[in-house]
This record gives C-alpha cells, sequence and structure tokens, in this order.
C-alpha cells in the first residue's frame, strides 16, 4: 500500500491552505493529498468551511496563504474559467443550469466550452456528433427522457443530476460536488448517489464531495476528511473516522 | 424543418423583391428605411440574447454613417465600397468600446452605451470643421458597380440594397443563434457563473456578441444615411438608441424576424399617425406600444413564432 501510493502522483495537493473572513476561520492550514481513483467525502457542521474549501480549489476565492497543486501545478491565482479548463468540473448545493434552455442544451453548452473552437459561427451547437455525445451523457444520468424539457421543468432530483452531468460533460479529471444529494428526498438520495458513483467510477473520475448525511458518506466514500471551524479535524477511512467520538461530537454535536 | 424555413425565407425576398416593383414610391423608401432599421434593431437583439440591453447603439449607427459620408466626401461613390468601409469602422468603434463595456452587466452595461454614443454625439456637433456640426454631411447618389443611378432609379437600388443587406444580416443573426457562441450568450444570461465553471471565457462570449451588434448597428446606419442621402449628429443621440430598443421590443426579441417585421410596422404606423395626427404621433406610438406589452407581450411576432414552433414539433 505504502509502495503503491509512493509511485502514484497525487491528483490534487492542498498544503497549508489559510483563508480568514475578519475574525472569522474559513480555512486553517488545511493539508490534503488526494490520489487518482478516489473518492472523498467531506464532512462537517454547518459554517466548518466545506463549500469555502471548494471554492478555494475552483479559484472562485482566493487563500491568503497556502499552495494548491493540481497534477503537480499551481493553480493559486487562476480564475474559475481557467482552473475548469485544466480538468477540475464543479457541480453546486443550489444546481446553476440554464433554465431557458433545455435539459440536451445545458450538456451541449458544456460540451461546446470544451472545444477550442466555440466562436466559430459556422457550425451550429446541434450538430449530430455533439447531440450524439450529449445523449450518451444524459443516458449515463437518466436523464434522456427529458432532454427536450426546459430545465426549469426539471424535478429537484433531476436538476442535481443534470448539475453533476454537466461538470460531467467537461471530462474532468476531478470532479468536486457540492451536496450533491441535498434537496433531494430520502428515497430518491440513494438512487441518485448510486447513479453518480457508478458514472464516475465507469469513466475514472476522482471525485470530492460535500454531503451531510453520514449513511451517504458511509456507503459511497472510500476516505473522509471531517472539517470543523475551517480545520481538518480527521482523515481516514470513514469507517474508523466516522465512529470516532470526536468526529462524532463535532459533527452532528451528540456522542 | 430546414426545408420550411428556407421556403419561408425564399418567400419572403420574393415579396420584398416584388414590392420594389409594384408598390408606390413613397412606400419603396418608407420599406427601405424601415429594413435600415430593422437591421440595426437586430443589433439590439443580439446583446439581449446575452441579458444585455444597450441603449447606445447610435454609436454604431451614426459611426458607420458618417464613415459613409466622409468616404463620399474623399471622393468614393461606390456603394460595395461604403458599405464594408463604413461597417468595418463600426465594428473598430465596438472593438474599442467593447473592451470596456464587455464587463459591466443590467444598468450599468445601458448607461456606460448610452454615455459612449452620447460623447460622440457631442464630438459630432462640436467638431464643425470636420463633421459639418449640427448641419451634418450630405450624401450624393452613390454608384452601383461604377453606374451612376439617378432620381428613380438610384431609390430603387438604395431599396434593394437594403433588401440585399437584410437578408445577409437575417442570415448571420440565424447563424449566431445556432451556434455555440449564440447559446452560450444565453447561459451568459440565464447563469453567468456556471459559465464560468464550464471553462468558458465569459468576457470573450460577451464581447463577441458587442462585436457582432456593432457590425449590424453599423450596416443599418449606412443604409440609412444612403436612404436619406444626409448624416447628422441626431443619429448618435440617444433618442436613436432609445427607438432601436423600442422596436426590437414592439417586434419580439425570439426570432430574427420579429425584429424587421417590428421595424416595418413601427414606421407604417409613425409615418401614418404622423399624417393624419401630426402633433399625437408620439402619443399614437405610446399607445401601440402599450397594446402589445398588454396583449402580445413576447412582441408583434410572437403569434407566428408560437404557429411555427406547434408546425415544427
Amino acid at each position: 500500500m505504502a509502495e503503491a501510493d509512493h509511485v502514484r502522483t497525487p491528483i490534487l495537493e492542498v498544503e497549508d491552505l489559510t483563508l480568514r473572513f475578519g475574525s472569522i476561520t474559513a480555512a486553517e492550514r488545511e493539508t490534503v493529498i488526494v490520489y487518482p481513483g478516489e473518492l472523498v467525502g467531506i464532512v462537517g457542521p454547518n459554517g466548518a468551511g466545506k463549500t469555502t474549501f471548494l471554492n478555494l480549489i475552483t479559484g472562485y476565492l482566493r487563500p491568503e496563504r497556502g499552495k494548491i497543486r493540481f497534477w503537480g501545478q499551481d493553480v493559486v491565482g487562476l480564475s474559475p474559467h481557467q482552473i475548469t479548463a485544466l480538468g477540475v468540473g464543479r457541480s453546486f448545493q443550489i444546481p446553476q443550469l440554464f433554465l431557458t434552455l433545455t435539459v440536451r442544451e445545458n450538456v451541449l453548452v458544456a460540451l461546446a466550452t470544451r472545444e477550442e473552437r466555440w466562436a466559430d459561427l459556422r457550425r451550429p451547437l446541434h450538430e449530430p456528433a455533439r447531440v450524439q455525445a450529449a445523449d450518451e451523457v444524459l443516458v449515463q444520468f437518466g436523464l434522456l427522457a427529458q432532454a427536450d424539457r426546459p430545465a426549469g421543468e426539471l424535478p429537484e432530483g433531476g436538476r442535481k443530476l443534470l448539475d453533476v452531468a454537466m461538470a460531467f460533460a467537461l471530462r474532468p479529471r476531478l470532479l468536486l460536488m457540492d451536496e450533491p444529494t441535498s434537496g433531494v428526498s430520502a428515497r430518491e438520495k440513494f438512487q441518485v448517489m448510486d447513479t453518480l458513483v457508478q458514472v464516475l467510477r465507469e469513466a475514472g473520475v476522482t471525485a470530492l464531495f460535500v454531503e451531510h448525511d453520514m449513511e451517504v458518506v458511509r456507503r459511497y466514500a472510500t476516505r473522509v476528511l471531517v472539517l470543523s471551524n475551517g480545520r481538518i479535524l480527521a482523515d481516514g477511512v470513514p469507517a474508523e473516522v466516522l465512529d470516532d467520538p470526536e468526529v462524532r461530537l463535532a459533527v452532528t454535536g451528540r456522542h | 424543418m430546414k426545408s420550411v424555413s428556407r421556403l419561408g425565407w425564399a418567400g419572403l425576398v420574393g415579396v420584398l423583391v416584388l414590392a420594389g416593383w409594384l408598390l408606390p414610391r413613397w412606400l419603396v423608401f418608407l420599406l427601405a428605411l424601415a429594413l435600415a432599421k430593422g437591421v440595426a434593431v437586430l443589433s439590439v437583439v443580439v446583446l439581449m440574447r446575452a441579458g444585455l440591453v444597450s441603449f447606445g447603439q447610435g454609436l454604431f449607427f451614426a459611426a458607420a454613417a458618417y464613415a459613409a459620408g466622409f468616404a463620399m466626401r474623399w471622393g468614393v461613390r461606390e456603394t460595395l465600397l461604403l458599405v464594408p468601409w463604413s461597417v468595418g469602422v463600426a465594428v473598430l468603434v465596438g472593438a474599442l468600446a467593447g473592451l470596456l463595456v464587455a464587463r459591466y452587466r443590467d444598468i450599468f452595461f445601458a448607461m456606460l452605451t448610452l454615455a459612449l454614443s452620447m460623447v460622440l454625439y457631442g464630438i459630432l456637433i462640436k467638431a464643425y470643421g470636420v463633421t459639418g456640426g449640427s448641419d451634418g454631411i450630405r450624401i450624393p447618389t452613390p454608384t452601383l458597380l461604377g453606374v451612376q443611378f439617378s432620381g428613380e432609379g438610384a431609390r430603387l437600388v438604395v431599396y434593394y440594397l437594403a433588401v440585399a443587406a437584410t437578408v445577409v444580416a437575417a442570415w448571420t443573426m440565424g447563424r449566431y443563434d445556432r451556434s455555440p457562441a449564440g447559446y452560450l450568450a444565453q447561459a451568459v444570461r440565464d447563469n453567468e457563473l456556471r459559465v464560468a465553471y464550464l471553462g468558458a471565457p465569459v468576457p470573450r462570449v460577451v464581447y463577441l456578441g458587442f462585436l457582432l451588434s456593432s457590425g449590424l448597428a453599423g450596416l443599418g446606419g449606412v443604409l440609412t444615411a444612403l436612404n436619406v442621402g444626409h448624416v447628422d449628429p441626431g443619429l448618435s443621440y440617444w433618442t436613436t438608441s432609445g427607438e432601436l430598443v423600442f422596436i426590437a421590443v414592439l417586434g419580439g426579441t425570439g426570432s430574427v424576424m420579429g425584429p424587421l417585421a417590428g421595424a416595418v410596422v413601427y414606421e407604417l404606423i409613425r409615418s401614418y399617425a404622423f399624417k393624419y395626427a401630426p402633433y399625437a404621433w408620439q402619443m399614437m406610438l405610446g399607445a401601440a406600444m402599450l397594446l402589445i406589452i398588454l396583449f402580445l407581450p413576447g412582441g408583434l411576432w410572437s403569434p407566428v413564432e408560437r404557429l411555427w414552433r406547434r408546425q415544427t414539433t
């Protein structure tokens, strides 16, 4: 195991990451190394800095101190669109969709941005090859039946899936998901996660996901990070970390 | 679907060509003016795709019109040189202005574009020695392929030029609407943050739309100049820009045909209202707008669009 770690190149290295908003500590000396193929759950109480962590990695916020390297490349100071173009996808807690476009068009736009020639007026968005690629993504996420509906008409579970599907369509090497199951009914929750995890495994995408539901983390994550007050409280295998009394207290407020 | 729309376009061009032949001269002149304005209205609609409302399209409208005026003064009379030159000047102005305004949104974008057009207005008024001040510049009848037309013939040449330009403008706009860049503009309108998180440079998406918009406004401007035979600073005044926004809302912004139909209807209402109620024509236009907003909020063309969609799906 140790030897395997030695050989593998980390996909994401976060070192000494620090950011404060006035007296609030959003991130305090966070250090994490993520290897390809991992599915890392991020847990912690409200205000622990989970979304801030994603915002820092994707360039939406700039750290005061610390390093962020994506496959060895320093990305601090780059804008979200530059970091995305390097291969870091991101989905959102509240789905960020193009509500007046159809479900298929949402994915088509995502696919088109991956190409250099989006400014070429000679080719339509709905090129047959691109539509086929979009429909393949929609099939994977179980959204093909809704392809021609405006994204604004999708139910919450569908919106969540489409939000991830758009990030996934970019073929990221690292995917960051902010609460992929929040707002999804308890009944749909595991269904949504089953779909996501299966798609990610098949595509070999490394992922970090923020999650409130401990059952979801236990079931799907290969590793869990516990954040509290901007600090990394624990980092390890879910079964061990989540049973730690100190972690339970920090995350749920109960023993 | 494609063949239907092609048929529609062919029919429209046929009607416009026939109109030049059959309609009374004053109506042909009015139609030419309306088409020129319609092309400029398309320039407003391009920006609306990205959720931006420009109250300063007069900047490009006037820049191109004056570019034609100066070229005429320098002795260039050939239409096929004048039009590309004038549109080129408008796009150049757009390329510079876009560097500044492409980062702004909402009311800030609207006010900045308005301010820039008023700066040009001020220059055109004050630089009397060069621009003729409020008198403007006379535009003599241009030549076409070196042939000098006069009277009726000249009018018709300008009309058919407007028809050709409208077709080119509408085709370009249609292309843009269907292209990734056009959809990205709509995506920027819907959710700018997400566009950035898809790895697309938002300012460049807006800038591209702005360039196209300045070119279309410029095309409308040079056509207007050739039609009217005269340019004056009023072309860059904010009411000119406001009129284009007015027509966009009147005609409907959802399609390419809406703005063109809106421009024709607008010119008809205006000239008839002016003829029969010279002191109340603005009120008539206001009333027309009120009716549209109340009963056809999608614009004049929206019922046709709806029919079209039902046919094709």
